[in-house]
């Protein structure tokens, strides 16, 4: 039930957070009930920036569908388009070639740490701590700059196709990861200096917001969120795709459960990610980046699946094909939906700052959870 | 010396009173003087809210690898004066069910407040609006009045969060003020005297930081930290918090009445860190290191106002510091941190301060 914002009969007092507040990341709205300034209820009310990307996909071919899904989650518009593209040519049975699968686990892992660099900067400044986000943003641009060079787009990539990917990479493509890797390692070590070991940060984190592993999964968290509870669920490991199978790299689990353990994974999989990127960068193969498709593609009649790993967790296509050169029905499943239903049960009995804190650890992109 | 009461302070402000009270009658002469001295505070506050909003948004560029404001005027040294137009010229916003009166009373009663405790600072040597003999108990007992104020902009602005954040800087500024004030007494204790031109003159031979032992830091450090919870700096900034509470207390205000309560928050940082200055620092005493003559007379030749501003801005930056560093405490940890283990910590810091005072242990 929607409760009216204003005092309760119990004198607490319910309140707006959101759709414009400081910490909701954009635009979430947030209808919390308090008592002074303990939490006894969150209720997310969604549908803000509801854009009905489903609905969108389905009048549109198959080639051009997964440009829309770069605007779902736009911090990592790679792997969505990635998931997309993998369940497209699932269903036409298209073979990618090896030098494709490099470059897309490549820019997925790149990907993956520009929006947890971002989720860095941007959870530090949920608690209080504002200079972290200037320095994720220093290592972020460099990310950025890279695929600006290679795809042309800094935000919505748009970069992975059915078969492939778009164009080939840039000639200084490898130079330039390599540098970053140089670079970004001792970034790294600066940014636990700076955040993980303060004390007033391990206050804030350590305890709070508790998730055990079965209501982790019973809320259907996946990501980080998930492993933080000691949940594995990392698709790259469990359903692997790609080459990540041949990879040499460790699914980050935390037992802990509260914001530190889920901060804790966000901070190794960063280094993982890292040593991911090293084992590729010098082992793309020649040959093409792009199998032949057919100009129209058409999926036979069925229903297809795919999930990849998202920087915040499971993303999986679902689409039905009724034969046509556009889908029947597509249904994105996106991890920030699932992993906001925990925030009530997260949230409740903490404080105010708790709330923020828990909504960082949570690293939630609005449009992702809207669609 | 002659060269430098050529140029101080002191002489400009005594001739001054020399030439009122030889022209006009004694009433007369006060009356100017006090008109002169309220327009040079007055003066004083639009200059350091310039000075110090400009020095902050640099400073925290610094640490963030940005450049911070320079467009306007060389350097940027201009942008805030561009702020302050900008802010007069916005239309002040009261809010529907706002208490119209408390309302816009709340910034005015904030400003005051940070107005009065600038009376009996040490700017210089001999330059003090009032050298009164309860110094150091007047600016403790004046500066809890500024609570007042921010628990009125909350209530009256009939906004949830700024209800909120004025319930949190009540509760804080009320706790803090306790440890800042015992941290207070163990100077008092060591000079013996509330004056602050006597707690000044007591450090002429060495500051009480260094001359005070192990204690007289101890108590350093707890009143900066307080002091920084009493100014709703972070990482206390829990009344503003924006990350929590849009903007605290001041979430409904708008235009001059918002300036109003933004220079009210850099005057009382410049105020906390002055009187941190001088009451551990020896306020505009040049540092002096027992016997070694030749070296006090060299310090002797900067002028006085200078190690004033030095010693201030310093321990300013110091604050800035913490602010762009640290994150931000939650309230009950915060609350913890005073009653467990600041105020138990400074009792026993007192005790131990008076003991070395009664031994006169200190050098």
């Amino acid at each position: 039930m929607i409760e009216e914002v204003g005092t309760t009969e119990q004198g607490d007092l319910v309140i707006n957070v959101g759709p414009q507040h400081p910490s909701t990341h954009g635009v979430l709205h947030l209808v919390i009930t308090l008592n002074g300034e303990t939490i006894k209820k969150v209720e997310p009310h969604l549908g803000y920036i509801h854009r009905s990307i489903e609905k969108m996909c389905e009048s549109l071919s198959y080639r051009q569908f997964i440009y829309v899904t770069s605007r779902m989650d736009y911090l990592s518009s790679h792997i969505n388009n990635h998931g997309c593209a993998l369940c497209v040519e699932k269903g036409m049975q298209i073979e990618v070639p090896a030098r494709a699968k490099v470059i897309r686990v490549l820019m997925d892992e790149l990907t993956r740490l520009a929006s947890h660099q971002l989720w860095w900067g941007a959870m530090a400044m949920d608690v209080g701590a504002l200079t972290p986000f200037f320095h994720a943003f220093r290592e972020r641009e460099a990310i950025n700059d890279i695929m600006e060079e290679t795809c042309g787009a800094r935000l919505t990539m748009n970069y992975m196709v059915p078969g492939g990917v778009m164009a080939d990479i840039h000639p200084n493509f490898q130079k330039r990861v390599k540098e970053f890797i140089a670079f970004f390692k001792t970034k790294i070590d600066e940014y636990d200096e700076l955040v993980t070991g303060n004390i007033i940060f391990k206050n804030r984190m350590i305890g709070v917001g508790y998730l055990s592993p079965e209501s982790a999964v019973s809320y259907g968290c996946t990501g980080p969120t998930a492993r933080g509870s000691g949940v594995s669920c990392d698709i790259r490991k469990l359903y692997p795709y790609e080459v990540y199978g041949q990879l040499q790299f460790e699914e980050v689990t935390v037992t802990g459960g509260d914001c530190f353990a889920r901060y804790m994974v966000r901070m190794q999989e960063m280094r993982q990610s890292l040593s991911i990127i090293e084992q590729l960068i010098d082992n793309i193969p020649e040959g093409e980046f792009q199998a032949k498709t057919k100009a129209v593609l058409k999926l036979p009649k069925g229903e297809f699946y795919s999930r990849v790993e998202t920087a915040r967790g499971e993303f999986g296509v679902y689409i039905v094909s009724e034969g046509a050169t556009t889908p029947y029905r597509i249904k994105f499943r996106s991890p920030g939906f699932s992993n906001l239903s925990a925030l009530d049960h997260m949230a409740r009995g903490h404080k105010i700052g708790d709330l923020v804190a828990i909504m960082g650890t949570l690293d939630l992109v609005i449009p992702d959870i809207d669609r | 010396m002659k060269k430098i009461t050529m140029l101080s302070i002191e002489n400009i402000t005594h001739s001054i009173d020399v030439w009122l009270n030889s022209t006009f009658n004694p009433t007369v002469a006060v009356v100017l003087e006090s008109l002169i001295v309220g327009l040079s505070v007055i003066g004083l506050f639009a200059l350091l809210g310039l000075v110090l909003v400009l020095m902050e948004r640099k400073v925290s560029a610094y640490m963030q690898i940005r450049l911070g404001p320079n467009r306007v005027g060389p350097g940027g040294s201009l942008q805030t004066v561009a702020d302050t137009l900008k802010l007069a010229m916005k239309e002040g916003l009261t809010p529907d069910g706002a208490d119209k009166f408390l309302f816009n009373l709340a910034p005015f009663l904030v400003i005051v407040v940070a107005m009065l405790i600038l009376a009996p600072v040490a700017f210089a040597k001999g330059t003090q609006i009032w050298d009164i003999n309860i110094g150091v108990l007047y600016i403790t007992a004046v500066s809890s009045l500024s609570v007042i104020g921010i628990l009125m902009a909350g209530w009256a602005s009939n906004n949830k969060y700024s209800l909120l954040g004025a319930m949190r800087s009540g509760a804080q500024i009320v706790s803090y003020e306790l440890s800042a004030g015992m941290a207070v007494l163990s100077i008092v204790v060591l000079t013996g005297s509330l004056q602050i031109s006597s707690i000044i003159y007591s450090q002429q031979d060495g500051w009480w930081l260094f001359k005070g032992h192990i204690p007289a830091v101890i108590s350093f450090i707890i009143f900066i930290i307080a002091v920084t919870a009493e100014t709703n700096r972070a990482p206390f900034d829990l009344a503003e918090a924006e990350s929590e509470l849009t903007a605290g207390f001041h979430t409904e205000y708008s235009g001059m009445k918002f300036a109003l309560f933004f220079l009210a928050e850099y005057v009382n940082i410049f105020i906390v860190c002055a009187i941190a200055a001088t009451l551990y620092l020896g306020g505009w005493m040049p540092l002096h290191i027992g016997h070694w003559t030749g070296f006090n007379l060299v310090m002797d030749y900067i002028p006085s106002s200078l190690w004033f501003i030095g010693k201030t801005f310093f321990l300013i930056f110091v604050i800035m510091w913490f602010r762009w560093t640290f994150p931000r405490l939650r309230i009950d940890q915060l609350l913890n941190l005073e009653w467990k283990y600041l105020l138990p910590l400074s009792m026993v810091n007192l005790l131990l301060t008076t003991l070395i005072a009664i031994e006169g242990w200190h050098f």
